[in-house]
This record gives structure tokens, sequence and C-alpha cells, in this order.
């Protein structure tokens, strides 16, 4: 089959490998329709994170139909159209259990090589390094869905694939964004980066009944999504804008009640301190640059939540814990536990209250995914989202 | 069953000093490891001394150069500052190697350049008897340098981790099971199920109280010795130990506890390897290519994935030894022991 694989830093090509094959009883099969590029899959193009391994199929935003189901699989049957979540969960696990699926005990076979980095494990991801599984990814014809009597959710034919899609990752991903913000009437909700994460945790946050949504990015054709597509309020160019005065103006100088950072390792910005911290990380004694993060624990208000669901990989520095201490404020975060969201955010793609496909700009067949990676990273034309078509 | 909580208590306390204390446990043993540990102490307090004396010649060579009735000039200082550097460098050595008898031979040269220095000095000095005691305390610390010096470098062998203390590796690992002490009680206690999750085992057949094992070593090489159940309580624990003739003895343990909270069993797992003259902890790890705790806790989590999910998880990339890119094996597959699941009835 073809499979886009990772060589590199900013080295991706879809290459003839082999087809996926049931391994464990509760495995299945799915030729893949629709996949995507994710902003996170930009970390490992740029190589950032660690535990990548040259041939590696990429991808963990996928959908498609079954095509086989190991002995263990009943809820499943050959031809079902299913959506799959990025992390790979047991469900039988206390994590699980307690619906905390990207913390599933038992999905990542490499646990003992996280543990070194984070102290424990986390769920096996697809496509995601060998830190976390060493699985293959769903940019490709074929994907291999271990427990699939867990994951998977099956689709009425009457949403398209570009309305589902994102129920593998970034919708729920976003939607957890805002959760984690614990939205009351009348809060104003900050959301760093105007990706299509952010894009949905601003979204997210007005369908949980913030008062303002505020962007902040420094792409005008994203800002200017957000504001039309999103639900954002306001939006604030970091070009163009101090974003401590912005912010202070929007909210009456108390600061938003809950910020969000969806931006991550690779953040942008201004001054000493960014480059200070590109120089560390070029240096790699610092893994990722935590600009967006700092600025997101300043600007927000006493006693307000920080979320973040930007990736983080390894160790950030000059972390401003005196704000957090002495300002009561809360840092919540984790990689999104989809399984537990998929069915209400179905119901709410079913009842009209939102459609994810907004994010959408491009359409590539997988062939072309390399050409997607470069622009999606250096937004040659204007990039927010990429779609392939595998089939 | 007391002393072997004691044990795992102590495992935990992970710092270079005690990491091996958990290994010896006959009486003579740990006379010698307390007279280490004076050494080791006696070896840092005059790492630290360094560090203090360096720093303040470093810094503030005046002040030093005005106690000791050097002559107040630029290059007594820029002396006193160099030898503070000097001292430094010794200090942290000493507190940071290993095997710190150079670094504390270093300070005992450094301390013969200072009396040839003092000497030298007390030629020029205008406060002959300040620098009289100084040379005095010199003399005497590197009396106590020499001594210490000869003391670690003379038991070097015996303290060092790979030396001839090192009889036995005992290796403690636990791991919480989300079913119920019964369950996984029971599992274990068919020792006929072990090789689905252990590793390095290839095969164990029962008779009575009596097991053989057999061990996939490296290139293929078959170790097998007879092990007996030595305690057996149902649902709480599980002993066994090789009989005597066996090339690598061992020993291990077993523990169910209740985790609090509803979530299922603890295992507390204790394995000892006796190890037979000549070879190390080093070559035990060899001998399994691995860490020997990094071998139990992998195989517990495959005991895990069985008990919960019901069979060992695979992914595209772990299925093969080493390094191989996250895609599918280009081989068929045999229905190896790779995917078989283990013979746990349903699954869930």
């Amino acid at each position: 089959m073809k499979a886009n694989c990772w060589l590199g830093k900013h080295e991706v090509s879809v290459q003839t490998v082999p087809d996926p094959k049931i391994l464990n009883p509760r495995d299945a099969i799915l030729r893949v329709t629709s996949t995507a590029i994710c902003g996170s899959d930009l970390h490992l193009y740029n190589g950032f994170v660690p535990g990548m391994e040259k041939g590696d199929i990429l991808g963990h935003e996928f959908m498609g139909e079954v095509v086989e189901v190991g002995p263990g699989v009943r809820n499943l049957r050959v031809g079902d159209r299913v959506v799959v979540p990025f992390p790979i969960a047991c469900g039988n696990c206390v994590s699980c259990g307690r619906g905390m699926f990207s913390l599933c005990e038992n999905s990542n076979p490499n646990a003992w090589m996280a543990e070194k980095l984070w102290g424990h494990s986390p769920a096996g991801l697809f496509g995601y390094t060998h830190l976390l599984g060493g699985y293959a990814g769903g940019q490709a014809e074929y994907v291999r869905v271990p427990f699939a009597d867990v994951g998977p959710l099956k689709v009425p034919p009457e949403l398209t694939d570009e309305q589902v899609l994102f129920l593998s990752d970034i919708f729920p991903t976003g939607y957890m964004g805002a959760e984690m913000c614990n939205i009351k009437p009348g809060d104003v909700i900050a959301v760093w980066g105007a990706g299509p994460v952010g894009l949905f945790a601003m979204a997210s946050a007005r369908l949980l009944g913030a008062e303002r949504v505020i962007a902040i990015d420094r792409v005008p054709d994203r800002l200017r999504r957000a504001l039309d597509k999103a639900g954002a309020t306001d939006a604030i160019d970091y070009e163009h804008v101090d974003v401590h005065e912005a912010l202070a103006e929007l909210t009456g100088g108390r600061g938003p009640d809950a910020c969000i950072d969806a931006v991550g390792m690779e953040a942008q910005g201004h001054g000493p301190m960014y480059v200070v911290d590109r120089t560390k990380q070029a240096m790699m004694i610092e893994t990722d640059r935590p600009i967006a993060l700092r600025q997101a624990i300043r600007e927000c208000a006493n006693g307000g939540v920080v979320s973040v669901i930007g990736v983080y990989g390894g160790f950030i520095d000059s972390f401003p814990m005196g704000a957090v201490v002495n300002r009561s404020l809360t840092i919540r975060s984790g990689q999104c536990h989809v399984q537990r969201y998929l069915q209400p955010l179905l119901e709410r793609i079913q009842r009209g209250e939102i459609d994810p496909s907004f994010v959408i700009t491009h359409t590539l067949p997988l062939d072309q995914a390399a050409k997607g990676y470069d622009m999606f990273l250096n937004q040659r034309d204007v990039c927010e989202k990429v779609v392939l078509k595998a089939a | 069953m007391e002393s072997f909580q004691e044990t795992s208590g102590e495992s935990r306390s992970d710092n270079g000093e005690g990491r091996y204390g958990d290994f010896f446990d006959s009486p003579g043993n740990g006379q010698r490891t307390r007279e280490h540990t004076r050494r080791a102490m006696r070896a840092a307090g005059l790492g630290w001394f360094s560090v203090g004396l360096g720093a303040a010649e470093l810094l503030a060579p005046r002040a030093v150069g005005r106690l000791i009735g050097a002559r107040n000039d630029a290059s007594s200082r820029k002396a006193l500052r160099m030898l503070g550097l000097r001292e430094l460098t010794s200090g942290i050595l000493i507190l940071t190697q290993k095997k710190p008898a150079p670094a504390l031979w270093s300070r005992v040269v450094g301390d013969l350049m200072d009396l040839a220095l003092l000497g030298t000095a007390g030629r020029r000095s205008s406060r002959p008897t300040r620098l009289l005691a100084a040379t005095a305390a010199v003399v005497g610390v590197t009396v106590v340098d020499a001594m210490t010096a000869l003391d670690v470098s003379r038991h070097a062998d015996s303290d060092h981790e790979d030396g001839a203390l090192e009889r036995s590796v005992s290796v403690n690992k636990a791991l919480t099971i989300n079913r119920p002490a019964s369950e996984v009680y029971a599992f274990w206690r068919d020792f006929t199920n072990l090789p689905s999750f252990m590793s390095h085992v290839a095969r164990v057949d029962v008779n009575g109280a009596h097991s053989r094992w057999q061990a996939r070593g490296p290139a293929g090489v078959e170790l097998s010795w007879e092990a007996e159940l030595t305690e057996d309580r149902p649902n709480e624990l599980i002993a066994w130990k090789s009989l005597p003739d066996a090339l690598l003895e061992n020993q291990g343990s077993v523990q169910f506890l209740d985790a609090p909270g509803g979530r299922g069993t603890e295992i507390h797992v204790q394995i000892r390897f006796e190890l037979p003259l000549g070879l190390t902890g080093f070559t035990l790890g060899k001998l399994f290519s691995g860490i020997p705790e990094q071998k139990l806790e992998n195989d517990l989590r495959r005991l895990k994935q069985i008990l919960e999910t019901g069979t060992v998880v695979r992914s595209d990339a772990s299925i093969h030894a080493g390094p191989h890119p996250a895609q599918a094996s280009s081989k068929v597959s045999k229905g190896s022991k790779k995917t078989k699941t283990a013979n746990r009835g349903a699954l869930p």
C-alpha cells in the first residue's frame, strides 16, 4: 500500500510499504478514506520530538471503512464507516475506566521509553513516535486499529467525511481545552493560536457559554477565520498590537478569566526572551519554547485557569511559577481523552451546532502529502488545514 | 515478609550510595558497608573543604592572603586565585567522581605545592608568625589528605560496585493490575503461564512443588534450572527458589495486595540472583540482554496487558527486536508466539 513516511527533518514521502495485518485479536484494519495533517505533525516534521525512526508512517487524524476485524471485535463489521480517536485505549484499565483514555495503561508497548522522559507513560498514539508506542499512522491507504472494540465511532451516512473527520483529534482537543476552563456565564476566554485546534477551542468556548472569546495570532487570515467562523468576538494580531495592553483594554484590566494555549512548543514571539528560547532550543538545552504559555500565565486573571492543549514534549525554562502561586492560577492540561467526547460532539454536529469542516483550506490526494506539509508549515498560500484523500 | 518490605523500601531511595545497599545483606557485609560509608563521608568532608577554601581563594584572595601572612601584592593575589581554582577543581572531582581516589591524591599533590609556596613566601614575608601557623595547618591537612587517599585507594576494589562484594543481584518491581487478587494469583500460580509475559523464560514444566525452567539466553543459548515452591499462600504470596545445583541460583517472591480505591491488585515482585564467581550484575544484564530491573518491569507490564486486555499488546514496531520503522512487517507472520493470545478464556 501507499503511506506517508517520515524520513527525517523536513522530509516526508509517500512510499510503498507492506499492508497492515491483524496483530492482536481486538484489531481492525481500515481502508482510509480521509486523513489530515495535524499541527502536532509539524513538530515531528520539524524534528523537535524525540523517538522517530526513518520510515515511520505518520498520521493520527483519519477515518475510513472497516475491511477486516480480529476475532475479539464484536461491535464492528466489514463495511462500517468509522472515525478513529488518536489515542489508543484498551477500555479495561483503571485510567480508561475513569475516562482518561489518553492515559491508557496498556496501549504503549514502549512504556519504558516514555517513563524515562516523563516519569510515567501515557497511552500509545497513532503515528506519533516510538516513545508513544511505535504504531503506524493513518496517512496511508490502510491502517491497523488496535482495540477497535473501544475507540472507533460509527458515523451516519448523511454526514460527509469533512464534517466528522476532525472528531479524531482537533475538535475534541479544542473542546476539552475549553471544558477545562470551567466556563461560567460572563467569562472572557483568550485563546493563543488560531490554528485548527485554537479555532475549535474558540468555537467550543462559545458553545460552553463564554461571553467573549479573544483570538491571538499573527496570521491575519487565521484571525479573520476566528472572527467569521469560530465565534471569536475579538482578535489580537501580536505582530502589530501589544497583547498585554489589548487584553487589559478588552477585559477592563482584569485579564481573561481563562487562557488557552493552543500553540505549544514551537511558539513564535518577540523580545529578548524569544531569542533566548530559540537559541536554547537550537543548542538543545531546552526542548520546548514556551513563549505563548508564559504570556498566557502572565495575562490570566487572578484565580483563573490556564488550559494547555498545545503540545509540549520535554522541558521549558523560566516558568513563571510565582504568578501561578501568588495569583491562585490553575493549570490544566492533557492529551485529549477523545473517546469521551466522540458521541456528544457527534450529536452537536448532527444538531447543526457546529460544522467542523470550516477549518479546511486545502484538500489534496495522499500522494501529495509532502506538498501539504510544506504548505502548512511555511504558510504558502493561506493554509489552515490540509485534508488528504487516500481513496 | 518483614525483611522483604524493608528491602523494597530501601530500594526506593535511589541515590548512588544506597543503590547497591540492598544487595549486601549478610551480617559481615553490613559491617563492610558501614566502613565504606565512613570512608565515603571523610572523602566528602575533604571535598567540601576544598570547595570552601577554593571559593575563598578565588573570590577573596586579599583576605586569605592577610590571614596566612602572605605579601599583599598583585602577583600573590594572582597566585592565590590560581590555587583557588585548583582547590575548587579537586573538591568538585572528589564530590562527583564515582572513584574519588585520584581526586584525593590531587589534594595531596596540591598540599605539597602549597607547602613549597609557603616556604618561598617565608623568605619575603612581613608577618612570619602567621606564615608559620599557616604552614603548620597545611602540614596537618596534608597528613589527613594522604591518610584518606591511602585508605580510599586501598579499599577502592571492595567498595566499587563491580567489585568482590557483589555476589547477588536483587531486582524489585511493583505494578498495579486492575483485576482481583484471586485472578492475578491464579494466573501466576500456574507457572506454565510465566513464559507468556517473561521475555527470558522460554518454557516452564511443573511437577508437583518442583518446576523446570528454561531461559532464553543470548544467541539462542539455553539455560535451565529446577526450582521449588517455598511458600504458597493463596491470593497473597508465592515464593520459589532454585535447587542448589542450578547454574544461576535464584529465588523470588510475588506478593499480591489489594490496591486502595478498588483499583485491583498491587503485585510486588522480588527476584534475587546469586552470581557464580566471575559473573557480575553487568554480565547478568548482558546475559538477559538488558537491565534486570527494566526487564522485570516490562515483564510485569505484559502480565498486566494479558490480565486486563486479554493479550500482550503489539504495535507495528514493537514486534521487531531492535529499531524498526512503525510500519507493518514485510514478513508473513506464522502465528508465532508474538501474536499468541494468552490462555485466559473469553476476551473482555
